[in-house]
Parts: C-alpha cells; sequence; structure tokens
C-alpha cells in the first residue's frame, strides 16, 4: 500500500496545474485513488501558483499536501518556501535553468534539469514543466507509454491535440536528461 | 342584456382599499384585459409588498406574492420556467422604484418578457404614509414632515423617463386614472402592454399615476384633482417608449 | 475506476444537477464558486436549459423562487458573502414552502472576508439564515463524488418535503478534482398540484405565498412546518463512522475538515491511541444518535472546524455534556493540518480523556 504526495509549485502560466492534472488522470488511469487541489485566487494571476496532488492505493484523505514526496519547484521562491517541507527520503525536482542555487537539504534526492532551457532549444516553449514530468516519470517508473499516452489524451483539451506530439517530446526529453 | 358585471379574472371578495383610493379601479382594469384577452387561466400574477400586497386574493389567476421589490425577478423566474405562460407584476412606487429598482431596471435590460403595471401614488401607503422615491419636491409624507426636501433627500423618480433610455424596453406608457377619458386610456395601455407580451415583443410596462387620499390627507375628490394640478404636471402622461411602432415607422 | 472521471467540486454539483433534471440556474460571479455557473453557461444552451447571470444575490434567489413555484426544478449557488444577501430569498421560499437548491461553497469571513475555505457559515446554514422559524436540509460533502451525490439528493429531498436543501461546501471541496462517477438512478419527480402554472379554467387558483397576517394560522403553519421538519430529522439524518467501535477520543468533523481528521485518526491509531471520528452528513437535521451512542464509551470529543467553533454546540447537545468537548479549529480561510488534529488528538489521550 503505498501513497505518493505531490507538490507542484512555481509561477503562473508555467504550467503547474497542468502537471497536476496529467499525474492525477495517470493515477486514475492506473487504477489509483487519486486528488488534485490547486492554489485558486489571484495569486493566479501572474502570481504563484501550486497544486497538491496525491496518488494512492488507498482512498486519499485530506488532498492537502503539506509534506510532499516529491516536490516540484519551477521557481526560487516556491524551493525557498517548500523545500523543507519535503518528507526525509523525498525527492526535488528542480528547473535549474530558473533556479540558480543549490537545495541545502541533504536528506533527499535531488534532481537538477535546465527544464525551460531544454525546452526552449528543443522549440517546446512553454513545456518545461512537462520535461520535468518526464524526469518524474523515469525516476519513479512511471513510464509506461500506454498509461502516459491516455493520460496526455485526457488533459490536452480536444481542440489542442495538436500539440499532444509536443507534449510527447517533451516528456521524452525529460526521461533521458 | 348584462350591461356591467365584475371581470371573471377579478374575485368577488370585498377588497381592503381604502375609500377613495383607486387601486380598485387599476384591479379592474387589469381584470377586464385578461377577460377580453381570454388568458385568466394562462396567466400567473405577481403581487408586490406595499398596500397591493394581497392582490393575490383578488385575482382568479394564478398568484404569487413577492419579497419587497423583487417582483420582475420572480417573474423572470416564472416566465423562463414556462415562456407560453402570461406573466404581470402588479407593483407600487416603494417597491418597484426604490427597493427594487435593479430588478425594474435588468428585467427591462434583458427584454424580458412580461407585463408590469406600475402604480405610482407618491407616497408608501401600507406602511402608513412615508415619502416614496416618487414623492414631489416639498410633498408632506410622514418621514418628510417639513415637506420633501431635494437637497436634503434628492429628486423623485421618472420611472418612464429612466427606462426609456434601456435600450431593452419595448414598450412605456404613463397614464392615470383619475377620470374617465384617463381611465379609458390607461386600460388601453394596459392592454397594449399584455397584448405584447402575447406577441413576444418583450418589456411592457404601465405607469399609473394613482390616488391615495388617506396618506395625502385629502378626499377622494381633492386627491383627484391634485393628480391633475401637481403630479401630471410633475410626471407627463404619454407614450414614452414604444419600439415596434418606432422601428415600424422607419 | 476507468470509469470515472477527473472533476472538480463545482463541476461534479453543476453536472449532478443537471443529470437531477435541473434546467435553470441563476446565479451571479464570486469566488470561490464561479465555476458552477461557467459551468451552467456552457451546458444549459445546448440542453434546452436557462443560464441567467443576475443581476444580483438577491434578484437571483428570486429568480429561484419564480421557477419553484411554477414547479420545475432550479438551484442557484454562491460563497458566504452572496449566501447573506439571498438570506431573504430563502426565508421567503421557507415561508412559502417552496423546494430548491442552494449551494454554499464557503469562504472566510465576516464581510467581505477573504476566499479561502471556510466552514464559517454552519451557524447561518444550519439555523435557517434568514429571519423566522425555518430550517434548510444541508447537506455537507467530503469528496467530489459526494458533491455530485448530495446534489442529486438535495433535489429529491427538496421535492419530497417541499423545502430547500442546501449543500454547504468549502473552497477546497469546490476547486479539488477527484475522481467522479457520474451514474446515477434518478427517481421521478413528484407531482407538483400546488405550482403555479395557470388554472387552465379547471381549478381555483393557486397561490404562492409566505404571508398570513392571522397569528393563529401563522402559528397553525409554523407548528405544521416543525411536524414535517421532526419527521425529517427522523428520516434523513445522514451521517458517516470511522473507527469509532472502541473509539475514546472521537473526532467530530465535516467536509474538508473530516479528510484532514481521518489521516489524523490514522496516525492515532498507529501510535495505539483508539480514536475516531463522526462525519456528519447532514449537517440539519443534525445526527444525534452516533454522538449519544459515543458517549457511553469515548472520554473526549474533539470538534474540528474552520471557524471559531460553531458545530461544535450541536456536539455538546448531541450528546448532552456528558463527555467534554473541545475545539480544535483554524479560521478565515486557514485549515487545520493533520498533525495539529493529532497533537489535539494525544492531548486529550494523555489526559485520559477527562479534562
Amino acid at each position: 500500500m503505498s501513497t505518493t504526495q505531490f507538490l507542484f509549485a512555481g509561477f503562473g502560466g508555467q504550467g503547474i496545474l497542468f502537471a497536476g492534472k496529467f499525474t492525477a488522470y495517470k493515477g486514475l488511469i492506473d487504477n489509483k485513488h487519486v486528488s488534485w487541489l490547486p492554489s485558486y485566487g489571484p495569486e493566479m494571476r501572474g502570481g504563484t501558483a501550486n497544486c497538491s496532488v496525491i496518488v494512492s492505493d488507498d482512498p486519499v484523505g485530506s488532498p492537502i499536501v503539506t509534506h510532499p514526496d516529491v516536490l516540484v519547484a519551477m521557481n526560487l521562491p516556491s524551493l525557498d518556501r517548500y523545500e523543507d517541507a519535503v518528507v526525509p527520503g523525498g525527492t526535488i525536482f528542480v528547473d535549474s535553468t530558473l533556479i540558480e542555487r543549490k537545495v541545502k537539504r541533504t536528506d533527499v534526492t535531488v534532481k537538477y534539469i535546465p527544464a525551460t532551457q531544454l525546452a526552449s532549444e528543443n522549440g517546446l516553449t512553454t513545456l518545461a514543466n512537462m520535461i520535468i514530468m518526464g524526469s518524474i516519470l523515469q525516476a519513479t517508473g512511471g513510464y509506461n507509454e500506454e498509461s502516459v499516452n491516455a493520460a496526455l489524451a485526457k488533459v490536452v483539451s480536444a481542440r489542442h491535440q495538436d500539440l499532444l506530439e509536443f507534449n510527447k517530446k517533451a516528456l521524452d526529453i525529460g526521461a533521458k536528461y | 342584456m348584462i350591461v356591467f358585471e365584475r371581470p371573471h379574472a377579478l374575485i368577488d371578495v370585498p377588497l381592503h382599499y381604502c375609500p377613495g383610493c383607486t387601486h380598485g379601479i387599476v384591479h379592474r382594469l387589469v381584470a377586464e384585459v385578461i377577460d377580453e384577452l381570454g388568458i385568466e387561466g394562462n396567466t400567473i400574477g405577481i403581487a408586490p409588498v406595499g398596500c397591493s400586497v394581497m392582490a393575490y386574493n383578488y385575482f382568479n389567476c394564478d398568484m404569487i406574492e413577492a419579497a419587497h421589490g423583487r417582483a420582475p425577478a420572480v417573474a423572470t423566474g416564472v416566465k423562463r420556467a414556462d415562456p407560453s405562460k402570461f406573466v404581470f407584476t402588479y407593483q407600487g412606487d416603494g417597491d418597484l422604484a426604490s427597493i427594487g429598482m435593479a430588478e425594474t431596471v435588468h428585467a427591462a435590460a434583458r427584454n424580458e418578457n412580461i407585463s408590469i403595471v406600475f402604480i405610482n401614488n407618491a407616497i408608501y401607503g401600507m406602511t402608513g404614509g412615508q415619502m416614496a422615491p416618487t414623492s414631489l419636491p416639498g410633498q408632506i409624507t410622514q418621514t418628510s414632515p417639513y415637506g420633501r426636501d431635494p437637497k436634503l433627500c434628492g429628486y423623485p423618480i421618472k420611472v418612464c423617463e429612466m427606462l426609456s433610455q434601456v435600450d431593452g424596453a419595448e414598450y412605456l406608457e404613463r397614464v392615470a386614472v383619475n377620470n374617465v377619458k384617463n381611465i379609458r386610456n390607461a386600460k388601453k395601455a394596459i392592454k397594449k402592454a399584455f397584448q405584447n407580451q402575447l406577441d413576444g415583443k418583450g418589456f411592457s410596462l404601465v405607469e399609473v399615476i394613482s390616488s391615495c387620499p388617506t396618506n395625502w390627507g385629502l378626499t377622494p375628490q381633492n386627491a383627484l384633482k391634485w393628480i391633475d394640478e401637481k403630479m401630471i404636471p410633475y410626471y407627463p402622461l404619454g407614450v414614452y417608449k414604444d419600439r415596434s411602432a418606432e422601428e415600424a415607422a422607419k | 475506476m476507468a470509469d470515472k472521471v477527473l472533476m472538480k467540486g463545482n463541476e461534479a454539483i453543476a453536472e449532478a444537477a443537471i443529470t437531477a433534471g435541473c434546467r435553470f440556474y441563476f446565479g451571479y460571479p464570486i469566488t470561490p464558486q464561479t465555476e458552477i455557473a461557467a459551468y451552467m453557461a456552457k451546458r444549459m444552451p445546448k440542453i434546452g436549459g436557462t443560464f441567467l447571470q443576475a443581476e444580483s444575490e438577491i434578484a437571483a434567489i428570486n429568480m429561484v423562487y419564480g421557477v419553484a413555484s411554477a414547479g420545475k426544478r432550479v438551484m442557484t449557488s454562491s460563497s458566504s458573502p452572496g449566501i447573506s444577501l439571498k438570506g431573504e430569498g430563502i426565508s421567503y421560499m421557507a415561508g412559502s414552502d417552496l423546494p430548491g437548491l442552494i449551494v454554499n461553497v464557503q469562504r472566510g469571513g465576516p464581510g467581505l472576508g477573504g476566499i479561502q475555505p471556510s466552514q464559517s457559515d454552519y451557524f447561518q446554514a444550519t439555523r435557517g439564515g434568514g429571519h423566522g422559524d425555518y430550517h434548510l436540509i444541508v447537506l455537507a460533502p467530503a469528496s467530489v463524488q459526494e458533491m455530485a451525490d448530495l446534489t442529486i439528493k438535495g433535489f429529491e429531498l427538496a421535492d419530497k418535503y417541499r423545502m430547500m436543501a442546501m449543500i454547504l461546501a468549502d473552497g477546497t471541496m469546490g476547486q479539488m478534482m477527484e475522481p467522479v462517477s457520474l451514474d446515477f438512478d434518478i427517481k421521478p419527480e413528484p407531482e407538483k398540484p400546488w405550482a403555479t402554472t395557470g388554472t387552465q379554467m379547471k381549478r381555483p387558483h393557486n397561490i404562492i405565498n409566505s404571508l398570513s397576517l392571522v397569528p393563529e394560522e401563522l402559528e397553525e403553519q409554523n407548528f405544521k412546518r416543525y411536524e414535517k421538519y421532526a419527521e425529517i430529522a427522523k428520516n434523513e439524518t445522514m451521517y458517516e463512522e470511522y473507527m469509532m467501535d472502541d473509539a475514546e477520543i472521537a473526532i467530530a468533523a465535516f467536509g474538508i475538515a473530516a479528510r484532514v481528521s481521518k489521516n489524523a485518526v490514522n496516525e492515532a491509531r498507529k501510535k495505539g491511541i483508539k480514536a475516531g471520528l463522526i462525519r456528519p452528513i447532514t449537517l440539519w437535521p443534525f445526527p444525534k444518535e452516533p454522538f449519544m451512542k459515543a458517549a457511553d464509551h469515548v472520554k473526549q470529543f474533539i470538534s474540528v472546524e474552520l471557524s471559531m467553533g460553531q458545530m461544535i454546540e450541536d456536539v455538546e447537545l448531541a450528546e448532552q455534556c456528558r463527555r467534554p468537548v473541545t475545539l480544535c479549529n483554524r479560521a478565515g480561510g486557514m485549515i487545520p493540518s493533520p498533525e495539529m488534529v493529532l497533537a489535539a488528538i494525544e492531548e486529550a489521550a494523555k489526559n485520559g480523556g477527562a479534562l
């Protein structure tokens, strides 16, 4: 019986909620119990955004993630704010293009991915979130192509299905980084 | 041959209105129009809060009693629930032009296909004669004992003039019920407002200048005179908007 | 779980309402429930329904009054300050015995307050909220699935008893996404011979009205309404018990507070503390029985709330003060953490449950 608590954090516009939704949908497709809880309100407009995602074998209790197993920090304020909250033995994924400093904790695993840079080099601007997502899937052994594709189909809206391939490419870059 | 009888749409019960009050006349006009259009069985009327609060006991059609000022919103709900029904509200000046101003203006703005009979007697009658949004400058009431001072409490609201600026409104007319000729015109206006709804033309309001001898402190006869001398000069009678007619003329 | 879809709580309410046959929605924008209006704006025109953005919450509830008078299923939704504005219309609907559904996705108050989750409208909801003697059936979902389930239930109860039902949720419940199944068995709507749909010249006129100037008659109406309320309390009370069989410390919590508390109960059990949870699903009628029963073996109750302590009074009344009840709360848009609730449980256990 396992539970993974994710906290995605960054600027509004970085696709924080989208990455969270993808994670939740993938969990649902993998027959897990899931919850997705965004921060909401004025802070969403250009300020910080975060969302809590829980993927579990058991029914989800509180949907609020205060001590994430996995923290995705896509800007410095997010790392500053949540670094200490990560459970010992947890993992922090850092967009090292936007965050210059290193993680201070020594009891967690850290993945530095220059996601924003990789995204722009590959013509995938706005998909840094999915590059990090690819890295998470790789690290957590969740890169099952079938469920990844099914989850993508759910979160990429019907009128933007042409973006599916870009998302897949971003996941692939992240997974191989 | 029957020369005169009670309209079917008016229930045969004593009205609670004061002697000389013109609510009874307007009730009768509304009921006659309902009879003439043959719509009683398909009509839902909405009573206000004010002197005509118990209008639901007087009209033979289905009736709803609304909260103070909210009749146009309630009418919106009823009409939207089944647009094939005929829906009218009957409201006083405090109800329509003070507490229910937002509901009135927005129902007009939406061109809700409803008909409103608006009684303007420049006073709150039910609560005993307080200043209304339509009380005249200088008018003495319980809450303007030295006469309505516009510097202190503003000017009366001219509902037809104001609503004529609202694009959504279809038909606005001001009438009076202080003499036979005016009463005949009032009935014509009410009938047109009701027919407009049946024709799907939208928001129609008839403002009826009425008397309140009790709270004006006048005899019924002098109250009718006061309408001619004071009310009508401030609130000129006439059609303020008739969109269909205007469009046809173009 | 493959047949489930991920939905926000607010959207689940909207979709469930449509499934329940509601074709009339009136609202006014306010965070954190606007998704309901947005969802209805999109869906209603496609299914022959009516979505109307009213000029105010006051107008919206009165449009609800109109549709309810016409005998159709109808709803409105808002958040705390907007519900206060609807208070007048809610009272009139209670006085006119009109059915309908109101959703309150609560935010912190008083006044304009904030926009973060809260449960501080508990008193307002469970005591009626407006003037006069009346109640609403108050349903408190604790998951997105329940947001949908209780919406359906709300419409059914409202029609069955000819009164308003309220979904009392909070910002978290409205904004979170969880898998939800929208496969419902909808009971046919009851006949409404009292509705104002036109006499068709075949029956005496119907009157929808809350005015009653003869005190004897108004008293009689109130007595009758309260007989109905007693029947509802007997038949429709809902709650969930979690690990209550041998519990010595019992949490009372609803909605998001119950979700947080469940985590704390699990952690307490791991530490050998016999903790349990009673989760009222109907806040009115309040489930008194499980509290009375629990008082036989529970040493202390803890009411966990996102308010300054409102439900705690009902807990005390329910167990008739046989055991102490303490409060574990955050307010103003803050949410108690499982750690905070666990600490309260441990404190209670340390004191042997006695104060």
